[in-house]
Parts: C-alpha cells; structure tokens; sequence
C-alpha cells in the first residue's frame, strides 16, 4: 500500500504510475464519490488520499454536534460548501429530554464562519439556533444560498429576517417543525424588491400572520419557484390567488384547509390546481371539509408525495381522492384512514415505496378501525414498499410473518402498538416470531423499531440476522440483560441504539463496552442501570462520553452518591474532543 | 421455544457465555471476564472465536439452562426513579408466553407515560383541538350545510301576524342592510292588508323597529340577525323570522350573545 505520493517503497520495487499523480487529479477522482462512507474510505487508504480527500470535501455532515468540536471539523475540511450538523438525541422529539441540554449551534456558525467563508449551505436538526446565529449566517457568507432547519428552537421571527435580509442569493428557506418565537417582525418584507432566487420556501410551522400582499410579491418575481409550504394563517382563497402566481410549483403545502363550503371557492380552487401542471408533492393541515378535496383531482394522476398526515379528513372523500393518485410513491396519512382505505391504496398504489400511519388519538381509547390487516395489503400489493412506520392498536405475529415473506425489501420498518407490551392478540403470545421474522426476511433492514410485548428471545433474532441495521429503537421490551447482550454483541452496522423502560442492567453494557465506540450513540432511560457501571465505562472507554441526567431541579453533585444509585437517563456517544464544557445543572458526565 | 437454535454457532456461545457468565460465580467467571476484556477490541471478530472454544466445553444440557438464567437475571435494583410508573411485574417471572393475569392490561390505558406513544407535540393534540366526539357530528353538520346551501338558495321567512311565509334568496344578497331592504319589500304590503295602512319595516337588526329579525341556524336555535359576519350567516342560516320586538323574551338575547361568543 502506497504512502504518498512521493514516499519511498522499500525494496526498490517500481512504483505504480498513480504515485506521482498530483493530489488534484485524486480530488476530481474524489469528486465522483457523492456517498460520505466511500469519501471516507478512500481517505483511510494512505495519507496521499487522506490529504487529497479531506481538502477537497465539498459536503460534511457531522451527525453528532459533540463528536468532535467544530474548529476540528472546519481545519480537517476546509473547503467545505453544506454541511449538516445533528444535535439532540431522538428521544428529545418525543420530549425525554428537558430544556436547555445543550446542542448549541453558535459555536458551529462562528467556526463556520472562520474557516468556511464560501459556505453555502447548513442544516441543524434538533439544535438551538439562537437569533443571532442567524445574524452571523447573513453576515458571514457572502454566497449563502440554503438554510433548512429542522426540529430547532431558540429562534424568533427577527432572526429570519436578519436572513432574508441579507442573504442575497438565498435559494432555500425551509423551516421544518420548529419552535420559532413570532416577534411580529417583518421577516417576509425583509426579502429585497429585486430579490429574486428563491426556490423553496417553507414556513409550515411558524405559528403568526403573514402580509399576504408581500408574499404573493414575493411568489410572483420569483420565477423559479419550486416548493411552498404555507402555515395556517393563510386561508384558502388566498392559496387560490397564490397557485395562479406560481402554476410551475413542484412542491405545495398548505395550511389549516378548513373552510365552510362555498361554491366559488371551490369554482377557484378548481381552476387554480389545473393550472398547476408541474404539481408532484402536496401536503396540509385538512381539517377539510371532504367537498374541497374534490378540487385536486386534476393534480392526483401526477403526484408522487402525499402528506395528509395533519388531515383530520376521513371517510370516503378521502378514500375516493387517494384512489386517483397513481402515481404515489410516498404517502403520509393518519389512521383515519382505516383498513379499507388502505386496501385501496395497496390496489390503487403500486409505486408506493414509503408509508406512514399517524394516530389519530395518541392518548385516547382509540375507535379507529386500522388494524394489522392495512399493513398487511399494503405490504402483499405494493412491491417497491420499502419503508414503513405504523402505529396501531393490535398486532399478529401472523401477521408480521406474512408481512416479512411480502416483503424482504424492506429497509425501515418501524412498528408502534400504541399500548405497550400488546402481546399478539389472537395468540396472547408475545411478538417475538412476527419481529424475528421481518430481520430474517429483511436482509438489507437498516432501521427498526419494535413493540409489543416481547422476550430476550427476539434481540437474539435481531443480534444474529440485522447484520445491516443502523438504528434501533426498543421501549418496553425484554426480559433481562440477556436483551441487551444479544443486541450489543450482534448486529454488525449498529450506529444508534436507543431503550427505554427495559430491563436491561449494568453487565451487558459493561460486557460490550467496547462496541459503543463503533457505534454512533447510546441512549437508555429507566431501564436498571447504576452509577456504578457508568463510572466504570466512562472510565474504560476515554473516547466516550458517558452523560447521565438527573431531574432538573433535583441536580446533586456525582461525586456525592453511591454507586448502587439507579440512573435514569443514559446518553454515551463517541467522541473525539472530550467531554463538553456546556452541560446544564442536570447533565453529569461521568 | 427456539433452544435448538441456540446450538447453531454465535447464538450458543453468547448465550451460553452469558449464563455461565451471570449464572454461578466461579474461577470460570473471571476467566469469562478476561475472554471478554481480550475480545473488546474487535466487537464480534475474536470473541467469537474464543467463543466457540468456550461452546465445545459446554454439553448440549445447557440448553436448558436458559429458563433457569430468566430467574436469576436481575441483580440490580428495580426501583428506579420512575416518574412514569410503568414497570409494573417484575420481569424476571415473566416467559415467552404471556400469562394472562400478566398482560399488559394491568396498567390501566389512561395512564400518561412521558414521552409515549412516540408522536411529536404537534400531534398530540389533533384529536382534542377539534374533540373526538363531535369530530364525527360536524363533518355531518358541515355535510348537511354544504348539501342545503347548494340545493335551496332560498329560506323560508315568515312575519308576526301574516299567515304566509315568502322565500328570500340570500346568495342574490350581499349584505344586512340588502336583506333588511328585501324584507320590507316582501312584507311591507302584505303587513298593510292586516294593519291597513302601509308603513315601512325598519330597525330590523338593532332593535328600535316594531319588528326585529331573527334566524334559525341547523343547530334548531333561534339567533337574533347581524352579529356574524355575512359569509358564516348565510352557510348557517336554516330560516327566517320577523318577531314583534316586544314579544322577544330576554333569555333569547342571552343565548343569542352566549352562541356569537362561543363563535368567535
């Protein structure tokens, strides 16, 4: 193996004519490896590549913000032009993890800022991003063409405008299900009159009003206008008026669609969605009334997105508008949809290769009648169906084994029984055959999420055959350690594991502790771990960092307790700068 | 149960490793443990060589070893600060398959674990924002609306004191004061025959005429005219009525203001 261009081989054998290439030549060669795993890779064969690769890295995504500090991602990459940067652990979606962890996104941009002064584009997810981040953004690049925030908070409406202010050239603003504090500021006036790239604009999720007159300003001088996602404060006319401005428009979401019937809304609606010829992907908040819907048929035959996963619509309207979408190859739906309506969609959608069942009533008795047997059509009829999430009540492990024998193509399968330990309902047995046989079946299965009730006996399963599986999610499951043994000491590609409420202890962890650094991260909470263990791993593994959270509010010092006492949330990752100086009172890291 | 499984290659040395492991303390375990710390490095690779050496020195009796492991699995403690409540039995009694006084059934449906079902907080409120119950009874109310303001354009209206009702087209208007004109054309000589002198109908709406206008909506209450804006009025106007101004009873007033404010 050569080491570098220029490098001596002992022996005096010739070297390979590639030797002498300059490192340019392997940057373009690079150029074609788009998938970061192959960039890397190559960057691990000798030090000639590793110095040819890391110079000319155009995309860097840093899946953990706190594996490595953000000075030594911008010196190891300088010419980076996107980067992505993750923040909190999953579970922080579902609220598991109290305020102001960490995952702050001001020392990312102020590094950024530094050394990328050619940065394009950046994307957090799950971060804080406070207003004056935003700031630094629309000051620092001058060619800041993309923002997409997904899942952030600790920013207003004023920070957005110090963006659309100064980012002259910005292309995308997509704001994904953050928290934005509305400051009445003038965010969407603050575009220049001349200002004219735009190409997607999301702002579902801002909660305040808009100038209308300015937005449709705004829709109508940006010609290449791609993607709209409107909030709810737009009402229906309204998105009327803006269709006609913007008929190229690949991409549209709309806000709240209730509105009382009335024959010349629907007359203009009607006439605004025909003209929209380019139309692929459309999603909303449809607390509609089901006569409305009627107005799109024109655009179902082209679509190949769906998302009515806000729509409280139902029954046969609903049923009647998806049996015209041919052509979907992604829909997101709630559960009032039913079983009969996804027996339509699995006769109607033989594209489809990406399904998601919300519930409807998360926390109520539930009357909705989707059962195991909508998956189970839709898994028998669509051949391309290669990742699903579902939530439902009940399950079979006949079922699931049908489902695996449907479909080995699967490579997310993600199943929620809404009530936990839901045992196999015709059965009572557990869900341990229905699981064992979807990883069996599902070789190329890259994440999955169980539930139900289930035994060690079903990590085994996964520990053996999920040879590709990156992330795993596991709440209320198992027996003992056993579970997670299996899971620890099996399954090869595991990059993130997450558990909660298992029974899952101190010696597995232990006994595996070594994996966790090929691993991206670990989370646990109220399973039947100890401080104990935990000082014992952090003290094993250096390049982990093992974090436990207390109660905020009932904070006491590490140092203090004894190791018998329990741990409720465990959060180890692996990492290359240390421990981190920015926990909060309730984060101790071991 | 799937014992026979844990013959075949990885499954028979981890699992084997871990009961003796967690099993009985012996010299063995430290030896285990050692295997174990050796093996750290290559997650997977010379463990699982070391492994099978292991296998071969256990017989195939230990095959049911493994329901004895179950037993005497945990050895931490149980009670942690478990703010959801919801580890109820302890695990360790529990088998493949579920008795049933053990189902999950034990802990009742309603009660909240955080952060469970895993959902967003965007979507944790879409059944209760527009409540469950009644999500059906509009869509049906809703439906009903959308069916009559296509079918009948026009309501019924009927006067105090004049046996005959008219219709009135209410899409030709746009406006109150529209509809106050229209009213008194269609009445006002009709109201002359019984009165026998003409006079024109007016204060309709604020109450200083002889008459005032009233409505009733799907609802089958009976709403004083003029406090919704035009557009929600005719989609929820049923029928008309010219009352006495002398004859409206209080009580209609109150539930009148109680409805326009729960519309708001």
């Amino acid at each position: 193996m050569g080491r570098g261009v220029g490098s001596r081989s002992g022996g005096g054998a010739a070297q390979p004519p590639w030797h002498s290439l300059p490192d340019e030549v392997w940057e373009h060669a690079f150029s074609f490896l788009p998938a970061a795993a192959d960039r890397g890779a190559a960057a691990g064969a000798c030090r000639g590549w590793l110095r040819a690769e890391r110079r000319s890295r155009r995309r860097l995504a840093v899946a953990n913000c706190y594996a490595t500090s953000p000075r030594d991602a911008v010196e190891r990459f300088p010419s980076v032009r996107a980067a992505e940067v993750k923040g909190k652990p999953h579970f922080a979606d579902f609220g598991l993890v109290p305020p102001a962890w960490g995952a702050e996104a001001a020392p990312w941009v102020a590094a950024a800022a530094d050394g990328w002064p050619l940065l394009e584009e950046l994307s957090f997810k799950r971060m804080v991003v406070t207003d004056e981040c935003l700031e630094m953004i629309a000051a620092s690049f001058r060619n800041f063409q993309v923002l997409r925030l997904v899942s952030c908070e600790g920013f207003s409406t004023a920070g957005l405008a110090a963006i659309t202010e100064g980012c002259r050239n910005l292309r995308e603003l997509d704001l994904q299900e953050n928290y934005i504090e509305d400051c009445s500021s003038h965010w969407l006036s603050s575009f220049p009159e001349s200002f004219t790239s735009l190409e997607t604009l999301n702002f579902s999720c801002l909660d305040g009003e808009v100038n209308f007159a300015v937005l449709e300003r705004l829709v109508t001088r940006c010609h290449n206008l791609k993607t709209l996602k409107l909030n709810n404060a737009i009402p229906l006319d309204k998105v009327a008026s803006l269709l006609r401005k913007a008929p190229h428009i690949v991409e549209l979401g709309t806000g709240k669609f209730s509105a009382d019937y009335h024959p010349d809304l629907f007359a203009k609606l009607e006439a605004a969605f025909a003209g929209c010829k380019s139309l692929r992907r459309l999603s909303g908040a449809w607390d509609a009334v089901p006569d409305y819907l009627s107005a799109f048929y024109g655009v179902c035959e082209g679509l190949t997105s769906l998302n009515l996963s806000y729509a409280t619509v139902r029954g046969p309207e609903l049923i009647k508008f998806i049996s015209r979408c041919k052509n979907l190859q992604q829909l997101w739906v709630m559960d009032l949809i039913e079983d009969h309506g996804l027996a339509v969609v699995a006769s109607t959608c033989s594209k489809l290769q990406e399904l998601r069942v919300f519930p409807s009533d998360p926390f109520g008795a539930g009357q909705v009648l989707l059962t195991e047997r909508g998956l189970v059509d839709v898994s028998a009829s669509c051949p391309m169906l290669e990742s699903v999430l579902y939530f439902c009540r009940r399950m079979t492990n006949e079922a699931l084994i049908t489902i695996a024998k449907n479909r080995p193509n699967f490579t997310c399968f993600r199943l929620c029984i809404l009530e936990p330990r839901t045992p196999d309902y015709i059965t009572q047995q557990s869900l341990d055959a229905g699981f064992s046989a979807i990883v069996e079946s599902c070789k190329g299965l890259r994440r999955l999420s169980v539930s139900g009730l289930l035994t060690d006996l079903v990590f085994k399963s996964i520990g053996e055959h999920a040879d590709r599986l990156e992330m795993l999610s596991i709440a209320f499951a198992g027996n003992s350690d056993l579970g997670l043994h299996y899971i620890l000491s099996g399954c090869k590609s595991l990059k993130k594991l997450e558990i909660r409420d298992c029974p899952f202890g101190n010696k597995p962890l232990l006994a595996n502790a070594a994996k966790l650094e090929t691993m991206r991260s670990l989370w646990m909470s109220s399973c039947s771990l100890t401080l104990g263990a935990c000082r014992q791993l952090a003290q094993k593994m250096p390049r982990l960092t093992v974090e436990i959270m207390n109660d905020p509010g009932r904070a006491c010092p590490l140092d203090a307790l004894p190791d018998e006492s329990p741990v409720e949330k465990l959060y180890v990752y692996r990492t290359i700068a240390g421990p981190r100086s920015d926990t909060p009172d309730y984060v101790q890291i071991v | 149960m799937g014992e026979a499984e844990s013959k075949k290659g990885r499954g028979a040395c981890s699992t084997a490793l871990l009961l003796n492991w967690m099993g009985e303390p012996s010299e063995q375990d430290q030896e285990e443990e050692e295997t174990l710390q050796l093996s750290l490095g290559l997650p997977g690779g010379s463990r699982r060589t070391a492994c099978r050496d292991k296998a071969k020195k256990h017989s195939a009796g230990d095959s049911s070893v493994l329901s004895l492991g179950y037993s005497t699995a945990i050895p931490s403690p149980q009670s942690q600060g478990k703010a959801q409540g919801s580890q109820d039995e302890p695990a360790a009694t529990r088998n493949a398959v579920a008795p049933n006084n053990n189902g999950p059934r034990t802990r009742s449906p309603g009660a909240p674990v955080i952060g469970w079902p895993p959902v967003r907080a965007s979507r944790r409120n879409l059944a209760t924002s527009s409540s469950k119950a009644s999500l059906e009874q509009q869509h049906m109310k809703k439906a009903v609306k959308a069916e009559e303001t296509r079918r009948a354009p026009f309501v019924k209206i009927n006067m105090d004191g004049i046996p005959i009702g008219r219709k009135i087209d209410l899409t030709a208007l746009d406006s109150y004061e529209k509809l106050c004109v229209a009213v008194d054309k269609l009445f006002r000589h009709l109201l002359a025959e019984c009165t026998q002198e003409v006079v024109a109908i007016s204060g309709l709406l604020d109450g200083t005429g002889e008459y005032t206008l009233v409505y009733e909506d799907y609802e089958g209450d009976r709403v004083l005219v003029g406090d919704i804006p035009w557009g929600m009025f005719v989609s929820s106007v049923k029928r008309l009525r010219v009352l006495k101004t002398s004859d409206l009873s209080s009580s209609l007033i109150t539930s009148s203001r109680k409805r326009t404010a729960a519309e708001c």
